[in-house]
């Protein structure tokens, strides 16, 4: 693991996204005591002022500073896509592993049922229980989960299976081994580098589908600044405060590609494409 | 004078590893005639591969040619550009691959690809070449070529696959066939058939051939000359006769004594080649054989010898050759004495009765679709017992089902019907319901040393989980720890080997762990599943003496599995034989190798390639596919290739078990008396395919 | 190849009885009384009783989910609870026509180009054209189609004035303006599917150069380009036909925002505006008309690779 990291790091579009993905890390918990202003605070005839050294990103339409909604803002799109990959994983790694091991007629009664979910587009399905939840961030967190745990399930599985044949899993079957030390302590490491790459990826797809939920409204509600929201908002009054959609914009831009060139790299270093969707 | 085919000067190949280039093959040379056989023999590691493929002036991109010369018919090879080779590739000069179906295309069929050839060297039509692709079949004695044109390689039995690579290889009448271990992945049986193939191909054709093997077996019984490669260099080559009868290189001396063979006694242990080949980053300065030679003098581990040719037409890379061949130096090849062995005890720690297990019922789809889909009976009422302190051998090939009946009894699988008794107590057929006790009396040694160990923990800490998991009371960590190190004693490895990792350690040593771990409770019974069939020839040795040791010392019997009868025949008293599912026969070690036995058997026997080039043996082949376990034959399973079928009582009646003497079984329909007769009467017969 | 199709059948009828699950339930725990959404806050009583009636939602639920799913199956969608309750499923056909329409300019647009990039890439692995293509797809793989499109808007709409920025065409739109005002929409949403194929293809390709099958074609004297064209690329672009098909999920989810950003009048905007509304039944039956097409993609994918690869064909 220790040589995984060096030889990650002495790649250098992987040490650049690992730098961008770091600065942001630092502006979701720093953010909020960096910030010149409160994120819903209008200031007194400084509406629609363009980039200054008073106003970073400038102000936007109803005199917010823009600089200081976007830092605020980094800490729901990182944190919730965070807490997302985190269950998802979580989840995934579990069903994948049990059904993996046991194979069977448990396998195909869950597989088939992980295969369906995994026929349905995202985004709409999104959509909808959002719609049924509440657009809360709580309830994002769930939908995506529910979206993302059968793709880590289908991936931890493939892992699983291949290890289950493996000398040493037959020999701790033989020893009458618990099936949790087999899952865990055996089967559980070999899995891991797939895991990386994936849980790199769902980190990246849940930062996209949280920008979008929020761009279509139904992100984090209103005044707290969504990155999306903040675009689409701004995407109206474009020709008067074309920096109040740029600098949202750029940010999430600038946050994917960093958190992509990073799982390039992990893609590249634990020789594991990852998964589509 | 004539022209050699392949001339091989000084030929130094490197690889690199990061920022170093490593030496792969230091000063090959060596030279094929016309119209020979060249066998180039050598262990994992030795170069064998990369040497045939640079004599094809063909190179992965991480190798440099640091000097030498490669000449084909007289042509410096080195310096053609692969676009000047392709005149040469698959027109003059053939390979034909280790693994068939890996070296064919998936989704050509194979009419297509033999027929690519000829279209691109003769400039055949397609349907000339598809013409010209059907005579090669013909010749590759494949009974209807029209059929197989139009299949795709995975359609076809591993022996099939390995007959269309030559059937390419051949179709432009080359100069010179590349074999790189074509027969490694087939069964004995088809080995045999598929040797026999090359030989009168190759004659026939005139071609010369280089034919890499790590089995020095095959290599004697095909080849007129013979390399030995060790560690990237030649030890020795020399005409087969000479090379077998009478070896002068201590490398080869040892290896060819310490090949697995039946022995009389339960004490003797075979010869062995301590240490392992040394790694192609660590190579010595000296001889490369000089760490693990018997003979080797202060000046072999400085100095490296030179290969000296001897005789006129032997090469020779050893200080003390001259010793070797005055008789001056005499390398100890005498079975050594082992720890002694207890006699086996009465009773039986194992039964197993009426063993049935069919895989892959007909699903859903299948019963709506009518699918027609049958169960694969993989074990059909199986029983046999093991005695106390003795070694029962489960040999057969490749779909005999002998893996998943010993899978069955440790309870890797669940047998679907059939009673077991271990130590005169039943043992469920579950593995989950059975108590602590049962697990600690029988453990398994797997075939594949790469992954019976957890890449993740240490040693220690895999036979520390195994001793503490399997004893009754809480053992402190002292405890443990001096448990292991007793363990890995016993295997005859240092203590510090606690501290390694998996990836650290050689297979002949992964393997040494894994057997540790069976014994870490002293289980009564041990199934081994081909415990050496991953492993190096010189590296074999030692794990067979190894059992055979601990056999002596611990008390454990063994289930051997084995496709190989001669390493069976070597730590087994007792053998049973399998074929298709079913036992066909059974019978101590003597008896089984005696005749009567049974037809199949006797074809088994006499497909194991023997290491001495002078040796007559019975020659029976068994032509045919292997009938798939899904649609078993009627009657006798054996008919459809028996070499010895008397008739349609075969096709229509299951065959009797008639006793042929103490303990010694036979599913046939010809009487023990007739059988005997047959295979006493005329030994060296040429017994082909009935009808 | 028979089994093959049947198991692929039954999953689709499982993926789509379970969305149908998904949707009825997630619609069934909506906030608020469906009766007075439709007539509004002033509706008498009786008015709201006999709606409720009349769309059964007085049943036990799982009657209910019956009930809707045997319409859903039979062709009867209902009406439509907002905008003057439109019968849906007109609605839902003429605007599925229209986001077909994009998807197929997209496919069009991106396919061809992604998978010569690909190949390109795989086949020369690890020279400046294959870093330069590697980091260009990094960069746009997973960049929300709205940003991307705004991008382009702003860049090529309003920027350099050469596309216009809104899609809203009517139906009776010259070819070649329909298609002047497809294009920007269909680049936004083909750039993620883009870089996948790219990605895909270019690791198929060199997956595939490394199987012992490639050296024997070499061995047997052809020419890089006959190796390639001859034995490769038919065993490499076969996964490249998954990931199309799966790709076209992305972009069935990549229309519902472009088509927002765009204002083209598809089924991505009608499930907005349906979901904003609240209006059930044309959420239902917007939600499951993408999961089968979706669903349909998928199949179509598993059936050309089964025909394309005789490992499956011939089972």
């Amino acid at each position: 693991m220790r040589t995984a990291v060096a030889q990650l790091l002495r790649r250098p579009m992987t040490l650049f996204g690992a730098i961008i993905v770091a600065l942001f890390l630092l502006a979701a918990v720093f953010g909020p005591m960096i910030a010149p202003y409160p994120y819903d605070m209008l200031i007194r005839g400084a509406a629609r002022l363009p980039p200054s050294a008073d106003y970073l990103f400038g102000t936007d339409q109803i005199g917010r500073d823009v600089f200081s909604r976007v830092l605020w803002g980094a800490r729901d799109i990182i944190t919730l896509p965070l807490l997302t990959t985190a269950l998802s994983v979580l989840f995934g790694t579990s069903i994948g592993l049990f059904i993996g091991y046991y194979g069977g007629w448990i396998d195909e009664i869950v597989s088939r049922i992980l295969d369906a979910l995994l026929a349905i587009p995202a985004l709409a399905l999104a959509l909808v229980m959002l719609r049924a939840v509440g657009p809360s961030p709580f309830g994002i967190v769930a939908v995506i989960v529910v979206l993302y745990t059968p793709i880590v399930a289908r991936v931890v599985r493939a892992a699983a299976l291949s290890l289950r044949g493996s000398g040493y899993i037959e020999a701790a079957k033989l020893r009458g081994e618990a099936v949790r030390y087999i899952l865990f302590r055996e089967i559980l490491p070999g899995v891991l580098p797939a895991l990386v790459v994936e849980a790199a990826l769902r980190f990246s797809y849940a930062i996209f589908l949280t920008a979008s939920l929020g761009f279509l409204g139904f992100g984090v509600q209103p005044p707290s600044p969504d990155w999306g929201r903040m675009v689409n908002e701004a995407r109206t009054a474009f020709s008067q405060v074309p920096w109040a959609l740029w600098f949202p914009a750029g940010a999430i831009i600038l946050l994917i590609v960093g958190v992509n060139l990073l799982s390039d790299g992990l893609r590249r270093v634990f020789r594991y494409e990852g998964q589509l969707l | 004078m004539i022209t050699p085919v392949v001339q091989v000067e000084d030929f130094n190949l490197e690889y690199r590893l990061g920022k170093r280039w490593l030496n792969v093959l230091r000063d090959v040379s060596f030279a094929i005639m016309p119209d020979e056989i060249h066998g180039l023999v050598g262990e994992s590691g030795s170069g064998k591969s990369t040497l045939a493929l640079a004599i094809m002036n063909s190179f992965t991109p991480n190798a440099r040619v640091a000097g030498g010369r490669v000449r084909f018919e007289g042509e410096d090879l080195l310096d053609r550009t692969p676009a000047e080779m392709r005149s040469i590739w698959g027109k003059r000069m053939s390979l034909v691959p280790q693994d068939a179906l890996a070296a064919l295309n998936p989704s050509h069929t194979v009419g297509d690809q033999i027929g690519e050839i000829t279209r691109l060297h003769e400039g055949l039509s397609r349907r000339e070449s598809l013409r010209r692709a059907e005579e090669m079949l013909r010749r590759v004695r494949i009974s209807d070529p029209e059929t197989v044109m139009r299949r795709y390689p995975h359609q076809l039995s591993g022996g099939m696959q390995q007959r269309v690579t030559i059937a390419m290889a051949l179709s432009t009448s080359p100069r010179l066939l590349i074999l790189d271990e074509p027969t490694t992945a087939l069964d004995v049986t088809t080995q045999a058939v598929i040797v026999d193939l090359f030989r009168d191909l190759i004659h026939d054709t005139h071609a010369a051939a280089l034919y890499v093997s790590h089995d020095l077996g095959l290599v004697a019984q095909l080849c007129d000359r013979v390399t030995v490669l060790y560690g990237g260099e030649v030890m020795a080559c020399a005409p087969a006769a000479d090379l077998y009868g009478r070896p002068l290189h201590p490398y080869t001396i040892s290896l060819l004594a310490s090949l697995p063979r039946r022995t009389e006694g339960a004490e003797t242990r075979l010869p062995t080649i301590e240490g392992v080949a040394p790694a192609l980053a660590d190579r010595p300065a000296g001889c490369v054989f000089a760490a693990r030679c018997p003979a080797a003098l202060e000046q072999c581990r400085r100095e490296k010898p030179p290969l000296e040719v001897i005789a006129g037409d032997r090469l020779i890379k050893c200080w003390r050759w001259r010793e070797i061949a005055s008789g001056a130096l005499i390398i100890d090849t005498s079975p050594q004495q082992g720890a002694g062995d207890a006699p086996p005890r009465d009773g039986y720690v194992l039964t197993a009765q009426a063993m049935f297990k069919a895989f892959d019922p007909p699903t859903l789809v299948d019963r709506l679709l009518m699918t027609g889909r049958r169960p694969l009976r993989a074990v059909d009422d199986a029983s046999l017992r093991v005695r106390a302190r003795s070694t029962l051998g489960l040999v057969g090939e490749s779909g005999s089902g002998k893996t998943t009946l010993a899978r069955l009894i440790v309870g890797l699988e669940t047998a679907d019907a059939g009673a077991l008794e271990l130590l005169d107590m039943p043992l469920d057929l579950r593995l989950n319901r059975r108590p602590r006790s049962a697990l600690r009396e029988l453990q398994m040694v797997f075939q594949n040393p790469n992954d019976a160990l957890n890449p993740y923990l240490s040693v220690g800490e895999q036979l520390g989980r195994a001793v503490r998991w399997l004893s009754d009371e809480r053992l402190s960590r002292d405890t443990v720890r001096e448990r292991v190190r007793a363990l890995l004693s016993a295997v005859r490895l240092p203590e510090t080997f606690a501290e390694r990792y998996p990836v650290e350690l050689s297979g002949g040593e992964k393997q040494r762990v894994a057997i540790a771990r069976a014994f870490a409770a002293d289980p009564a019974l041990v199934v081994a599943d081909e415990p050496t069939s991953a492993l190096d020839v010189s590296v074999q040795s030692v794990i067979l003496n190894l059992l055979k040791d601990l056999r002596a010392l611990k008390g454990a019997s063994y289930l051997l599995i084995s496709h190989n009868l001669d390493a069976v025949a070597f730590l087994a008293d007792w053998i049973v034989v399998m074929y298709l599912g079913e036992i066909v026969e059974q019978g101590s070690v003597a008896q089984v190798y005696s005749a009567p036995s049974h037809p199949y058997t006797e074809a088994l026997i006499s497909a194991i390639p023997v290491a001495d080039p002078a040796a007559q043996r019975k020659h029976i082949r068994l032509e045919g596919e292997l009938p798939s376990p899904r649609d078993l034959p009627t009657g006798c399973r054996f008919h459809t290739r028996c070499p010895r079928k008397i008739g349609a009582i075969c096709e229509h009646d299951a065959p009797p078990i008639r006793e042929a003497g103490d303990g010694h079984y036979i599913r046939c329909h010809i009487p023990i008396e007739d059988l005997t007769r047959l295979q006493v009467e005329d030994p060296a017969a040429h017994v082909s395919e009935a009808g | 190849m028979l089994r093959f199709l049947t198991r692929r059948l039954a999953l689709l009828a499982l993926t789509l009885f379970l969305t149908s699950i998904l949707v009825f339930a997630s619609t069934q725990i909506l906030p608020g009384d469906v009766a007075r959404l439709i007539l509004g806050r002033e509706a008498q009583d009786q008015a709201l009783q006999d709606l409720r009636e009349e769309l059964g939602l007085n049943q036990p639920l799982p009657v209910q989910y019956t009930a809707w799913l045997t319409g859903f199956v039979s062709g009867d969608w209902g009406r439509a609870f907002t905008g003057g309750r439109p019968p849906i499923r007109p609605l839902v056909m003429e605007r599925l026509g229209r986001s077909m329409q994009l998807a197929l300019v997209t496919l069009i647009l991106t396919v061809p180009l992604s998978v010569t990039l690909g190949v390109i890439a795989g086949l020369r692995e690890n020279t400046w054209i294959d870093s330069v293509i590697n980091i260009l797809t990094l960069a746009v793989v997973g960049l929300p189609e709205f940003v991307t499109g705004l991008v382009l808007i702003n860049v090529f709409a309003l920027g350099l004035g050469w596309f216009p920025t809104g899609a809203a065409l009517s139906s009776d739109a010259p070819l070649g303006e329909a298609l002047r005002q497809m294009i920007l929409p269909a680049t936004a949403a083909g750039f993620v599917m883009m870089a996948y194929i790219v990605r895909m293809t270019r690791a198929g390709v060199i997956d595939e150069m490394k199987k012992t099958y490639v050296r024997t074609a070499i061995l047997k004297g052809l020419s890089r380009r006959q190796v390639i064209v001859r034995h490769v690329l038919r065993n490499a672009l076969l996964p490249t036909v998954t990931v199309i098909a799966l790709s076209i999920g992305w972009l069935i989810g990549g229309l519902i925002v472009i088509e927002n950003v765009f204002n083209y009048p598809g089924l991505g905007r009608l499930m907005t505006a349906a979901v904003e509304d609240k209006d059930i039944p044309l959420m239902q039956a917007t939600v499951m008309v993408v999961v089968f097409f979706f669903a349909l993609a998928n199949l179509a994918a598993d059936v050309v690779y089964a025909l394309l690869n005789p490992r499956i064909r011939l089972e």
